[in-house]
């Protein structure tokens, strides 16, 4: 069972608090807890809620986790939960400077989740909801039966990354223009304007005008057209058209609330990652340090910090930029002076006093997201610095390498990564797809082709809750294909893109 | 408290056996997860219990890094996590997940798939071992059985209840009163001990092929021996025209030529027997692996000669295998099957290729001796 802090601990965090407040970190109360290392990797199996639906995939979760920490290979140090009051767990047996290293890590993520726009629509009271959750699913398993509900869960996870991350934002008013382009549409087809009427039979002959009413149908034709514009909240699609059962339709909204309110931290990693981690850097070395704690913590935010030649560590590229936006700014080291400034040497020395620096870092953590974060504070100095480069896979020596330093493809690269949770976007563009109530699904395709084994197992999972057979036109090796699942077989065939 | 994740974890485990049991015929064919076998665990690699979805292969995705090296360098095995969003992973082939089972749990399924029946061991279960259990706590003992922590309680509780104890400065000084020691008892436990005998021709005629059958095979009878007895000994026997006894690694390594003397191969098997394994005391399962090519008709009649005698009468079952080769002419089995094929501690399987151990494995298993 989770404990309350030990009145030691309980004074550790009344002085951590101190300082994170003196700093000017805003955040919800926050409340933490002890756990055993058992209690922690089951805490964090579920994503951080105990009390969430029973499913076996927390079990895979938590034997994974088990495993790494018998073996000593991962522990985890911080888990904490965007709430009101924030909820975060501190592990027992861990040493005092871990303690306070990680409650200085904890009031950074909570400010963040408070204060950043990607956060506004999440649910701040989303404990008691993952619990109310739990319990509708448990009565569903009551009345349905536990093997149909969990294939039911498990046919829409595979479909929990089709959302739209940007559906919360979202407020659909009727399009003026397209309210003007209708009424015009109606009016009827009358061909050019006529100067002399004696032209009309030239300028505007029969052929032509009937081709230009056709024209007009087809548009009122594609209007009618369901959905009317291609739809990337999927599961809010399939929510809302099809033809569930009332426990299904319940369940699937159960899962797409889920995945919208873990969304956000998805879109915010590396800046949340990285302000909290300058948070505790800052804490921890200014304040909260005591002398003979010293070499542990660095032994400690050094391993937080390390990097890997294969991937991108959150905590590091976060805290990173944001010590260089800090820098910058303090510096006065942007606008259209610094921009124009070739000579190195006074680039290097520029320094305006501006002392902008922590306004800055404070404005950028409100309204930013790790795109628009990378997109605008990236730069080439600072990629350089931090030895950021593009791999990829080499065919004929069948191993990954480096393949260029060069900032803009770095940059690209990164941002590819980084969108739509580096998650391939997929639409629903027809509902009534040939005229027989089949799903057509289209892939935005971006370069990168889809996993094919999955795309169609994923693909038989969607047909079981459209009923009707379901497609998918997507890119492989820059050919359009669709692929079909009609309910008993699975097609693929050429189209033109 | 029992905490909740353990429904959750034995319905993901309940998933996880539920694969392997409809796998199972697959996994018996294939030898690669012995190679992975660790002490009392083996890696099984599960697919498509990772839930299926609309994702990028990895390959074309490749990413960003952040590091020393020149462009063009190979990025270290290992240094791409196999995982999503922008991490890159290795190819689309080995990507099912895998999962530890433990061996128990695996000759559980086997038990189950392949309804074995448990073994009835024979009664002479005279062998009784003394084991030493620490039930107790003793304020006299040797030192070396000192419980430190109960000690130091005593020590603390003593100190607060004199009054000598000061927070501020919280020395705790055990005196002699304070020690405590843990105490034993002596338990009898019964044991029961078992030996398999392997024994495999290595003549000339016993490909790579035959040999991966063997290993196999012999991978599954372990398991399942192992599971019904503890402390299970194997002991390694090859032969051509002469036996000797070997190690495991050279037993399914070894590849040599010539002629073929089964009877070489009992005759050690019973000296074994005779000097190291008295009746009285353990169960006893000798194995033997062929392609069914025997010597003379001499040989074969001096080897049923000393089943009869010496073998069988000792052991618990005596088991013969034999694996199908281009080069053999089976006859082994044929005469063995005419001589010994009633008794009923012996178990005879034509093994003709990797699908056959499935059903091998019962033949050998499903009389539950």
């Amino acid at each position: 069972m989770p404990k309350s802090l030990t009145p030691r601990l309980a004074a550790l965090r009344d002085e951590i608090h101190g300082y994170a407040k003196e700093f000017g970190l805003d955040f919800f109360d926050t409340v933490f807890e002890m756990v055993s290392y058992d209690e922690m990797n089951m805490v964090a199996a579920y994503g951080g809620f105990p009390t969430r639906y029973p499913h076996w995939r927390w079990g895979m979760e938590y034997e994974q986790l088990a495993k790494g920490y018998e073996y000593g290979l991962s522990k985890i140090y911080e888990l904490v939960i965007n709430n009101d009051p924030c909820y975060a767990y501190l592990m027992e047996s861990n040493p005092e400077v871990d303690q306070k290293l990680v409650m200085a890590h904890v009031y950074g993520h909570c400010d963040f989740f408070k204060n950043n726009f990607s956060f506004r629509h999440t649910n701040r009271r989303m404990i008691d909801e993952m619990a109310n959750h739990a319990t509708r699913v448990r009565r569903w398993v009551d009345k349905i039966g536990v093997e149909k509900v969990e294939d039911f869960i498990d046919r829409t996870l595979s479909l929990e990354n089709l959302i739209d991350q940007h559906s919360p934002h979202i407020r659909r008013n009727p399009d003026p223009k397209r309210a003007a382009d209708e009424l015009k549409a109606n009016e009827g087809v009358e061909g050019f304007k006529v100067g002399r009427e004696y032209m009309r039979g030239y300028i505007n002959p029969s052929e032509f005008l009937d081709s230009q009413r056709k024209k007009v149908e087809d548009e009122k034709q594609r209007a009618k057209k369901f959905p009317e514009r291609p739809q990337r909240d999927v599961l809010l699609f399939l929510l809302e058209e099809a033809p569930l059962e009332p426990w299904e339709s319940d369940i699937l909204a159960i899962l797409r609330e889920e995945a919208h309110y873990f969304a956000p931290q998805g879109q915010t990693k590396i800046m949340n990652e990285g302000w909290a981690s300058y948070w505790h850097s800052t804490i921890m070395t200014r304040r909260a340090l005591r002398d003979d704690e010293i070499i542990d913590y660095a032994d400690h935010h050094s391993g937080t910090m390390g990097t890997r030649p294969g991937a991108i560590n959150p905590y590091k590229l976060g805290i990173e930029l944001w010590r260089d936006i800090e820098e910058r700014w303090n510096k006065g080291r942007f606008g259209k002076e610094w921009d124009e400034c070739d000579d190195l040497r006074a680039r290097r020395s520029w320094d305006k006093k501006s002392g902008a620096g922590r306004e800055k870092i404070f404005e950028v953590r409100k309204h930013y997201n790790d795109i628009t974060f990378i997109d605008t504070f990236l730069t080439p100095e600072f990629a350089m610095e931090q030895k950021l480069f593009v791999y990829g896979f080499n065919d004929k020596r069948n191993s990954w390498e480096i393949l260029d330093r060069e900032f803009r493809k770095v940059k690209s690269k990164l941002l590819q990564g980084l969108t739509n949770f580096g998650q391939p976007i997929i639409e629903v563009v027809d509902a009534n797809h040939e005229n027989r109530g089949e799903l057509l699904l289209a892939h935005k395709h971006d370069g990168q082709d889809l996993k094919g084994d999955y795309a169609r197992e994923t693909l038989k999972n969607l047909q079981s809750l459209w009923r009707r057979p379901v497609n998918i036109i997507t890119r492989y090796d820059n050919k359009g294909v669709m692929l079909r699942f009609d309910g008993t077989t699975q097609t693929e065939k050429k189209v033109e893109l | 408290m029992t905490l909740k994740i353990h429904q959750d974890h034995s319905r993901f485990k309940q998933i996880v056996r539920g694969k392997i049991k409809a796998n199972l015929r697959k996994y018996v064919q294939k030898g690669e997860m012995i190679g992975k076998k660790g002490k009392d665990a083996i890696s099984i690699p599960i697919p498509f219990i990772d839930i299926p979805r609309f994702k990028y292969g990895h390959k074309e995705q490749g990413g960003v890094g952040q590091g020393e090296g020149e462009v063009g360098q190979q990025l270290g095995p290992g240094a791409v996590e196999p995982g999503e969003g922008h991490q890159a992973g290795q190819g689309e082939g080995d990507h099912a997940l895998e999962v530890d089972v433990t061996l128990e749990e695996l000759a559980q399924i086997l038990g189950e798939e392949l309804q074995l029946p448990n073994i009835e061991r024979r009664q002479n279960e005279r062998l009784v071992t003394q084991k030493i259990r620490y039930t107790g706590i003793n304020t006299t003992g040797p030192e070396s059985l000192r419980h430190f922590k109960r000690t130091f309680k005593q020590a603390l509780r003593r100190q607060i209840a004199a009054g000598t104890y000061d927070a501020a400065r919280p020395v705790i000084i055990p005196t002699r009163e304070d020690r405590r020691y843990r105490s034993y008892k002596l338990q009898n436990l019964p044991e029961t001990n078992a030996v398999i005998i392997y024994m495999m021709d290595v003549s000339g005629s016993m490909g790579d092929e035959q040999k991966e059958i063997v290993r196999i095979e012999s991978f599954w009878l372990d398991t399942w021996l192992r599971h019904q007895y503890k402390g299970l000994e194997a002991r390694y026997i090859i032969h051509d025209a002469v036996a000797r006894e070997v190690d495991r690694d050279t037993f399914f390594h070894t590849r040599e030529s010539g002629g073929t003397m089964i009877s070489s191969a009992y005759k050690l098997c019973r000296d074994i027997i005779l000097s190291d394994y008295p009746k009285s005391a353990w169960n006893i399962y000798p194995f033997h692996f062929s392609d069914g090519d025997n010597w003379s008709a001499d040989d074969t009649r001096q080897c049923i000669e000393m089943l009869r005698n010496d073998v069988l009468p000792n052991v618990n079952q005596f088991a013969y295998g034999q694996v199908e080769s281009p080069y053999g002419s089976g006859q082994f089995i044929k005469d063995l099957r005419e001589a010994v094929g009633d008794t009923p501690n012996v178990a005879l399987s034509e093994i003709a290729d990797k699908d056959a151990i499935y059903a091998s494995i019962k033949d050998f298993l499903g009389k539950g001796r």
